[in-house]
């Protein structure tokens, strides 16, 4: 069979995506819209208490199929709305997994910048400990902290916020490095501008996309570890829920009432999925040199 | 290669024994374990005795260097629950998670690499399109979510496969299938991006203009290029599967470590979480140092580098 160069070395251009439609993208930001607006105004619309309970109408299946019964998205074992439950769920996961996003950029960046700026021993010391988290799978660290601490909402958010410092201080690190080099943190330096300066006004915005693309690998994984979490008992206190502990607590009832798992599940799904869209689709904006 | 491996080896022991000392101060700084043992009615002296039996009482310097001696010579400490072995409580319920993880991992590699050099050969045609898609819903699917649909659709539904135990080699499809399934997609998502940039580079074009056929070409030039972010893919994804059958025990009542943890982090047993954080521990270090010589096998290069 002859070669044809053009088929076996098609350029690419989309890197890690066929390109992507666009509509795709439409539809992921219009979903996190959604969601982020769940998330704030969660009471204000959910047809019932999260913790109400109605004894007799247990397990009954979602009223939007048809059955008769008071629940859009069906009832739950001790008689909940399911729909209220995984608003509030939302809520919750939402809040914990954009604090703990936040929390990590933040120790990740500013430990990064610490290491490119210090060097030496500095570097060394912070490179070890990214090399330690690294070492070890975060759920472990995780489990270990919540089951010693006991369970808190800060706990959590703090808990989540150390998932993934270690790839934004990495990152950032060598981002820094790469834009010391660079002619104009030395114009900068040269025309007696402080460190501290150079750092926030000059280098920052020039390196601030690729952390923004960091940001959304980091924000699904957050959700899928607070999640896990809950799921399995070291998140929330009942009754109040986070979507984990939402299909966690469907597992048992799993052969009743399937909707108590699908809901919640799909919304994660959704959640996760959308997020990751619209982060390919921003990484395929930003430069090549991201991936 | 001889220096690269000890350099290596030394980097990998000396993350372990930071992660054992971090353990070691982290659990002990967070909790009195003699109270969440204990019943609540236990007099002081009790309390008292307890802690003196088990060295708790000490200086903290005094019990680390106790505790790092011991673990030198293979001691792990006995269990603050039932007095038994660290080590043995580990060890016993090791080949479960092994036999499950070990199953996952070969799915990875029998689903992922391959999908992923087929998905990146077929850029742009609707099989990469549809790989692609299947693998960001992997990618965004939770373990558990994932776990109990399968549960629902083969357990309940149809009734194929049992939900939960591990008593016949029936239980370890749905379990292996949950966590190889997510690790197959990252893979794949990685191998595709891996191949594609390799495609690019000019001696691929060089190989078919001089004559090379296209398969020739993928086999001679652009796989063994594209090995080594395969290769650290995979090594990453070992660690995803370690952290991943934590969650999946759990919704498979799969009797391994993870569960394990899961047990005894709830009763302060000091001892044995410090040999599970180890034993997770180790076995992370391992892969990556496993990946970091297969890099200097690899590629020459990199070898003499170090």
């Amino acid at each position: 069979m002859s070669a044809n160069p053009a088929d076996i070395a098609r350029p690419a251009i989309g890197l890690r995506w066929p390109t992507l439609p666009p509509v795709a993208v439409a539809v992921s930001l219009a979903w996190i819209a959604l969601v982020v607006a769940v998330a704030v105004i969660a009471p204000l619309i959910a047809p019932y208490d999260y913790a109400e309970q109605q004894p007799l109408l247990r397990l009954r299946p979602p009223a939007l199929l048809g059955h008769d019964n008071p629940f859009l998205l069906g009832s739950d074992h001790l008689g909940r709305d399911v729909l209220s439950r995984t608003l509030y769920g939302v809520r919750f996961s939402i809040v914990v997994a954009l604090f703990g996003t936040l929390l990590g950029a933040f120790i990740g960046i500013s430990l990064g910048m610490l290491a490119a700026r210090l060097r030496g021993w500095w570097e060394e010391s912070i490179m070890m400990l990214v090399d330690m988290q690294a070492s070890l799978p975060f759920i472990v660290l995780a489990i270990t902290a919540v089951a010693f601490f006991g369970k808190s909402f800060w706990l959590l958010v703090l808990i989540v916020g150390f998932a993934g410092w270690e790839r934004y201080a990495r990152l950032t690190r060598g981002l820094v490095l790469d834009a010391e080099t660079a002619g104009y943190a030395n114009a900068v330096r040269v025309l007696g501008g402080s460190s501290w300066r150079i750092y926030l006004r000059h280098i920052l915005p020039n390196i601030v996309s690729a952390l923004i693309v960091q940001m959304t690998i980091n924000f699904p994984e957050i959700i899928l570890l607070e999640t896990g979490l809950s799921f399995l008992g070291l998140g929330v206190q009942p009754p109040l829920t986070s979507l984990g502990l939402l299909v966690s607590e469907s597992r048992n009832y799993i052969a009743l009432a399937w909707w108590m798992a699908a809901v919640p599940g799909a919304v994660i799904v959704l959640t996760t999925l959308s997020i990751s869209l619209i982060g390919d689709w921003l990484r395929d904006m930003a430069d090549s040199r991201l991936r | 290669m001889l220096g690269f491996t000890t350099i290596k080896l030394l980097r990998a022991l000396l993350t372990l024994w930071a992660v054992m000392t971090f353990a070691f101060v982290f659990m002990r700084l967070t909790g009195d374990p003699a109270r969440e043992l204990l019943p609540d009615n236990a007099t002081e002296e009790v309390v008292a005795l307890f802690r003196a039996r088990w060295g708790l009482d000490r200086p903290l310097w005094e019990q680390y260097l106790a505790y790092a001696g011991n673990l030198l010579h293979g001691d792990f400490g006995r269990s603050l629950a039932n007095g038994r072995e660290a080590l043995t409580v580990v060890l016993e319920r090791l080949p479960a998670t092994l036999t499950l993880t070990g199953c996952a991992f070969a799915l990875v590699l029998a689903i992922g690499v391959p999908g992923g050099v087929l998905a990146a050969l077929n850029r742009g045609r609707s099989l990469d399109r549809i790989a692609m898609l299947i693998c960001s819903l992997g990618y965004s699917l939770p373990n558990f979510v994932l776990g109990v649909g399968l549960i629902f659709v083969f357990a309940v539904g149809l009734r194929w496969l049992p939900s939960s135990g591990s008593a016949t080699p029936a239980h370890l499809i749905l379990p292996v299938a949950t966590l190889g399934l997510s690790g197959a997609a990252v893979v794949a998502r990685f191998t595709r991006a891996a191949v594609l940039e390799v495609l690019q580079q000019p001696y691929v074009r060089a190989a078919i203009a001089s004559g090379e056929s296209r398969h020739a070409a993928i086999v001679n030039h652009v796989l063994p290029n594209a090995a080594i972010p395969i290769v650290t893919i995979i090594g990453f994804s070992l660690g995803g599967l370690v952290g991943g059958s934590i969650i999946v025990e759990q919704v498979f009542g799969w009797p391994g470590i993870g569960r394990l943890l899961v047990e005894v982090v709830g009763l302060r047993d000091l001892a044995v979480v410090q040999a599970l954080v180890m034993l997770f521990a180790a076995s992370m270090t391992a892969a990556n140092l496993a990946v970091d010589l297969a890099y200097g096998l690899l590629n020459p290069k990199i070898r003499r580098a170090a």
